[in-house]
């Protein structure tokens, strides 16, 4: 009711000529429920202030009231596109408080799933992006992969897309016994499917026209509004987590971090579309090199949940089991923020411990918040038509934004 | 990876750019610092937050140009109640400090550092609207996740999980 009551203003500058559009919250190309506030002149835009918070659900409120192993589902649900990143960092931010190691493999695991994940977010973006541009057909070719993604992380986690796999101090599960062979298939045949979109996109030149020079945003804006991610680096910015504050043994991989410095659509396009071979690179090299013997869970009974069979012949085990699900593992009190590089961006969680069971705060840095802010100064004095692909290129999920 | 005890000396993290530098540009604004989990922090002033953070970025040796995150922990019913967060990273250097500041919560006012980082605008919207901290100077301080009609700060210790019924 509240924004009934007294929407947000924004004061016409030049009375006589604007006047004011109101974008969302529910039109189809705001990727979710994204209201923006335009001032128009004739077709062209001269201001624009976002208006979020409509999917705000309080999840930093509810990881307060939640023990430490039962906040991961709440980390899934922020970022409904990219769950193992998220995961990802969440899991890694309290074994950082716990100053916890795990094992190789879940680390190798781990890789493996986020740069799927990418992979997999990306061609959302790629797919819903196009359609909202006018190329429809795009649509139906990603997501016949993402459903073959989605498909093998419903086989190691038993969800499409909430897998909740990672857990603080490893996996959940063992993967099932054909799932290499399934996702090594993937990954081979994925080069030939990424040449297959840009065969549709990237010499088509009614796109070529819609995209390139659209959204401009420069490297110096692009950093002082807090842009991140492939957003950042096509506006030729050379950041990307994983190679410069390398975590979860990145520094093992070899991949190429793309950069564009055109600042526009095409730019983030041109970005994302290499990401996704890089990450087709990664996937490779983390197949290969995956210990395929070995445990996928950290040796230690008072954090991580004892294995079924152990609990049924261990008493310990049993003990523990209990101990952990009713009362919690406490974590030693400090703070830290780890940030890793979810496919929209830097997604930091900052957790605060004060000793006991339950997080005392945490707060997420949500790359999608950030993007959003860089999205008015992208849109002034571009047409309205124009706006929609604006958005579309920074990869906007509002579950993270309003999380 | 045992964790290694937290320097909290001061002195003995004067060999650490950030503190050095802000020392040096201020001694009395930097109230203590902190080296944890290989993370480092520093308490700044209410005062000077802004022309802190605005020395960080500006020095040619630190290039802390990024900010990545605003945010605020409540340490109800503990005194001074607020701490609020910043996060800052150089896309340059690429290396990280985190600067605190404590404010008390019967004057939970603090400078925006929007003129400085324009990235702070919706960040500092987040914390005063679910921490109820005043960003003084801020271009357009209003609720931004809450209904601009919401009664309280839902992220306050004192606030109950379920809402007021």
């Amino acid at each position: 009711m509240g924004h009934l009551v007294q929407p947000p203003v924004l004061e016409p500058m030049a009375q006589d000529r604007t006047m004011i559009l109101n974008m969302g919250p529910q039109h189809p190309s705001t990727h979710g429920v994204l209201r923006l506030i335009l001032e128009i002149d004739g077709e062209t835009v001269l201001r624009m202030m976002p208006d979020i918070g409509y999917l705000h659900t309080g999840i930093e409120k509810t990881y307060e009231a939640k023990f430490y192993q039962q906040c991961v589902p709440l980390a899934d649900r922020m970022d409904y596109l990219a769950p193992f990143s998220n995961e990802l960092g969440y899991c890694l931010a309290v074994e950082k408080l716990l100053g916890m190691d795990i094992p190789k493999r879940a680390v190798w695991m781990r890789v493996l799933l986020t740069e799927l994940t990418r992979i997999q977010s990306h061609l959302v973006w790629l797919g819903t992006h196009a359609m909202d541009i006018g190329a429809l057909t795009v649509f139906l070719y990603c997501f016949r992969e993402r459903e073959d993604l989605l498909r093998l992380f419903e086989a190691i986690g038993g969800q499409r897309m909430f897998t909740s796999y990672f857990r603080v101090g490893g996996l959940a599960m063992e993967p099932p016994l054909d799932w290499f062979d399934r996702v090594r298939k993937f990954v081979d045949a994925f080069p030939e499917k990424v040449d297959e979109y840009e065969n549709l996109l990237t010499g088509n030149p009614i796109w070529q026209r819609r995209i390139k020079g659209v959204g401009y945003i420069s490297a110096e804006d692009a950093i002082a509004l807090g842009a991140t991610g492939p957003t950042l680096r096509a506006s030729g910015v050379d950041v990307d987590l994983r190679r410069d504050n390398p975590y979860c043994g990145y520094e093992n991989f070899q991949f190429n971090v793309p950069v564009s410095t055109d600042g526009d659509v095409w730019a983030r396009y041109v970005c994302r579309v290499q990401e996704m071979r890089e990450s087709q690179k990664i996937c490779k090299q983390a197949l290969e090199g995956m210990p395929m013997e070995g445990p996928f869970k950290a040796e230690a009974p008072k954090v991580v949940l004892p294995e079924r069979e152990k609990m049924k012949t261990q008493m310990e085990a049993l003990i523990y089991h209990f101990k952990i699900i009713t009362e919690g593992f406490t974590v030693p009190a400090g703070e830290v923020y780890m940030a890793t590089e979810s496919p929209r961006g830097e997604i930091g969680f900052y957790i605060v411990s004060d000793g006991g069971p339950k997080p005392y705060r945490v707060h997420v840095r949500a790359p999608s918040f950030a993007n959003l802010q860089a999205l008015p100064k992208m849109c002034e004095e571009q047409l309205i038509a124009d706006v929609v692909a604006a958005i579309g290129s920074i990869d906007i999920v509002l579950g993270d934004v309003d999380r | 990876m045992a964790i290694e005890p937290a320097i909290t000396d001061i002195e003995q993290l004067k060999d650490r750019p950030a503190v050095a530098r802000l020392l040096a540009w201020n001694a009395e604004a930097v109230q203590g610092a902190k080296f944890d989990r290989g993370e480092l922090t520093v308490w700044i002033k209410r005062e000077c937050i802004r022309d802190a953070v605005g020395m960080l970025r500006e020095d040619s040796e630190l290039k802390f140009d990024y900010l990545a995150d605003v945010t605020c922990v409540d340490w109800y019913p503990s005194e001074p109640r607020f701490e609020v967060v910043y996060h800052l990273f150089s896309t340059v250097k690429k290396h990280r400090v985190r600067i605190k500041v404590k404010l008390e919560g019967s004057d939970a006012r603090i400078d925006s550092v929007v003129p400085e980082f324009p990235s702070a605008n919706f960040c500092e919207r987040e914390v005063f609207d679910l921490f109820g901290v005043h960003f003084e100077g801020h271009p357009y301080l209003r609720r931004i996740m809450m209904p601009e009609d919401w009664e309280g700060h839902p992220l306050r210790k004192d606030y109950p999980v379920e809402g007021y019924r």
